[in-house]
């Protein structure tokens, strides 16, 4: 049989793979998106459907209020000719009071190079590749506090006139509340929360009584009575720093709600943990340090950022007590009578809720990436 | 009382006692160079700070005029701010000098928390209502919805007032006045009551301000004035002093501009209020020329009343019974002699 060498080849051959086809349309693209996220399901296609009417609702005014309808230049007179959108020029001529309250105005260059050196320390730490960030954090921990406090408050021997607490205010006074706050409640509360699962029993029964104390009674309730009752129980004419004692009360208070955070951490620890650790032969203190905290405070980074927005928020309540936080000043700038207009009250509002939005949310951003950076096999 | 109440009380009053041993106050404010003074956390006309963070208002101005009284520089106090609620503790505490926070004068608060000494303005209670609604006094006002703040001697005042006058109301309460306005200004109730002042001050944030009326009915007494601690009664004394000053001033005619001409006056009652003739002003521990002084720095009273409160400052308040007894109202002061 004759062999035709010119026969075609029969069959298609192929020089590399087949490039791949376009999905089909049902798994890509928006369309496919909204199904699966939005649209998954009668129930879920429901929910979609009201929060998207919600939103149709709600925003078209808002924006309009805020934005597209409101006074952006002009004075009083302005907002009064147009009430029906935000009267920012308030805010324009308020901000400094909104920043540092009723702070001394030749001193206030003192808080804004505070300010600037917390914003480098606070990026420095967040961000990785920065050298030195052992050092940096035990700068910020340790002196940058004392060194705040000289430049705040004032030292007549290194020349800085004294600027009272009362003075102190705005934004500068929520600031000092919370990061005294922070500061204080995490290593508080990790050593009452070991003081809680201590086998020795006196150290264990005062931590729990300690905890469940300050877990019980409000902080309006702390408030009113570091202000109101502890003076009284002072000998006349003994003054307490009215500050101090807000801050005291605000850690004392957050410091015992990081504890049960930690515990809870603690108590997600396998007994496998403690028990190799003490097969190593580590004493106590090493072995929690080492072995025990970094895991337990790690799974906890959640609850404890929870912590720290509960507090940054709670600061505002000291205005009861007259301090000046951000939400104090802008409150008593809205009874000022040369700008009783309709829509400044609520617009000192919304700008307070838009700053404390900001704050807030760039502290949940920042511990979401600390959760993903960390997560090492546990997360699912 | 209340057991808490009480235990509270005699915890104040044991505070307070080491304090009312000797009159201390105006050599210890001496000694530091300053007056604390309580003012509100911001109460239009009376106490609130302005565009650049300064207090003004006439509450601000009584505590101004204290410290030219006593410095001859009327920059030399210091403000605590203070909520309602802790007013009276700063106050017996030591923390603060003089209380002016827009305080009503009662006996019981007399009794209990401080030393009144004198009014630096008669308020009371009155109703606001919209224009269109054809009312044109407060009896006519059956069946109406009344808008106001929770938990104020305000809700109770028009709950005396409707009862006593057999008429039917439905209250309806918010926690802060700005909401009250919103409120009043949506058509949610008929009526607006608040001290008169605070309807002043309110009604410039209405939509239509000139589409509302204030009700010639005043249903209660709220004279507000400024107080001391108990028990040191020079320092009583300089707060009293300061006060009348203003007022004899006034009604002297003498003014900020006029004071230092005045002082060559020969009018014995004039010599006397500025204290070139006589030694007033040393019979309580203060300059004779104090009375000079507080008017040099802050005005007399119907100068301090024009620039915070007055017809041609957002409050648009008249004079009314804040008026001098010779000119039909109140105010009158003991004589400087």
């Amino acid at each position: 049989m004759a062999i035709n060498d010119n026969a075609k080849p029969q069959g298609v051959v192929h020089a590399g793979d087949l490039p791949d086809k376009p999905a089909p349309i049902a798994t890509e693209g928006a369309v496919a998106w909204m199904r699966d996220n939005l649209f998954n399901g009668p129930f879920n296609s429901i929910l979609s459907l009201v929060a998207l009417a919600l939103v149709l609702y709600v925003l078209p005014g808002l924006l309009s209020w805020l934005v597209f309808n409101a006074n952006w230049s002009g004075g009083v007179e302005a907002c009064r000719a147009n009430p029906d959108g935000a009267c920012w020029p308030f805010v324009g001529s308020r901000w400094e009071q909104f920043l540092y309250g009723f702070y001394e105005k030749s001193e206030r260059w003192r808080v804004d190079i505070l300010l600037v050196m917390l914003a480098i320390g606070v990026a420095w730490l967040a961000i990785e590749r920065m050298p030195a960030r052992s050092l940096a954090a035990i700068f910020m921990l340790f002196i940058y506090p004392v060194f705040a406090f000289f430049m705040l408050y004032g030292n007549e021997a290194l020349g800085l006139p004294i600027v009272e607490t009362s003075q102190w205010g705005g934004f500068t006074l929520t600031l000092v509340i919370a990061l005294s706050g922070i500061v204080a409640s995490l290593p508080l509360g990790v050593l009452l929360a070991l003081g809680r699962r201590s086998k020795m029993p006196i150290i264990s029964l005062l931590s729990t009584v300690f905890i469940e104390f300050w877990r019980g009674i409000p902080l309006v309730a702390v408030l009113f009575m570091a202000t109101i009752m502890f003076p009284l129980f002072l000998p006349a004419g003994v003054t307490f720093d009215q500050l101090l004692r807000a801050v005291i009360g605000v850690a004392l208070f957050s410091s015992a709600y990081m504890a049960e955070v930690v515990r809870g951490g603690l108590q997600a620890i396998p007994k496998g943990q403690y028990e190799g650790a003490m097969a190593l032969g580590l004493p106590f203190g090493k072995m929690m340090r080492l072995i025990i905290l970094p895991q337990a405070l790690k799974i906890v980074i959640p609850g404890i950022v929870n912590t720290f927005i509960g507090l940054f928020k709670d600061t505002t309540l000291v205005l009861i007590i007259a301090l000046f936080d951000l939400l104090g000043v802008v409150q008593a700038s809205i009874a000022d009578p040369n700008w009783s207009v309709r829509s400044v009250p609520y617009t000192g509002y919304a700008f307070v809720a838009i700053v404390f939005w900001i704050c807030c949310y760039s502290m949940a951003r920042y511990s979401r990436y600390i959760e993903d950076k960390l997560h090492t096999g546990h997360k699912r | 009382m209340h057991p808490v109440k009480t235990i509270a009380l005699s915890v104040a009053l044991a505070a307070t006692a080491g304090l009312a041993q000797a009159d201390e106050t105006l050599d210890a404010v001496k000694s530091k160079g300053f007056v604390q003074c309580g003012v509100s956390q911001g109460l239009p006309g009376f106490s609130n700070p302005d565009d650049q963070g300064n207090w003004t208002g006439l509450d601000v101005d009584f505590c101004r005029a204290m410290a030219a009284a006593i410095f001859n520089d009327a920059d030399a106090v210091k403000y605590t701010p203070l909520s309602a609620k802790v007013r009276f503790t700063a106050l017996t505490s030591g923390e603060i000098d003089v209380l002016a926070r827009n305080t009503t004068w009662t006996m019981s608060r007399d009794a209990d928390f401080g030393e009144f000494i004198g009014v630096n303005y008669y308020d009371g209670q009155g109703f606001m209502v919209p224009t269109n609604l054809g009312v044109s006094s407060a009896v006519e006002l059956d069946g109406a919805a009344v808008c106001t703040n929770t938990g104020t001697t305000t809700e109770l005042n028009v709950a005396d007032y409707f009862r006593a006058n057999g008429l039917n109301y439905t209250v309806v309460a918010f926690e802060k006045a700005d909401e009250v306005v919103a409120a009043y200004d949506a058509g949610r109730c008929d009526v607006y009551t608040t001290d008169r002042s605070g309807l002043a001050a309110q009604r410039t944030k209405l939509s239509k301000p000139d589409d509302h009326v204030v009700l010639p009915e005043i249903i209660s007494k709220e004279p507000l004035g400024p107080l001391v601690r108990h028990g040191d009664s020079q320092w009583a004394d300089v707060g009293r002093w300061t006060l009348n000053c203003m007022i004899n001033a006034e009604e002297a005619g003498i003014n900020m501009e006029n004071v230092s001409d005045m002082a060559t006056s020969n009018d014995p009652n004039i010599k006397r209020i500025l204290g070139t003739d006589g030694d007033l002003g040393a019979k309580i521990g203060l300059d004779n020329a104090f009375c000079a002084n507080v008017v040099a720095a802050v005005g007399n009273y119907g100068e301090s009343y024009d620039r915070n409160v007055g017809p041609e400052t957002a409050l648009k308040l008249e004079r009314g019974v804040n008026a001098l007894w010779s000119q039909g109202g109140l105010l009158y002061a003991a004589p400087q002699r």
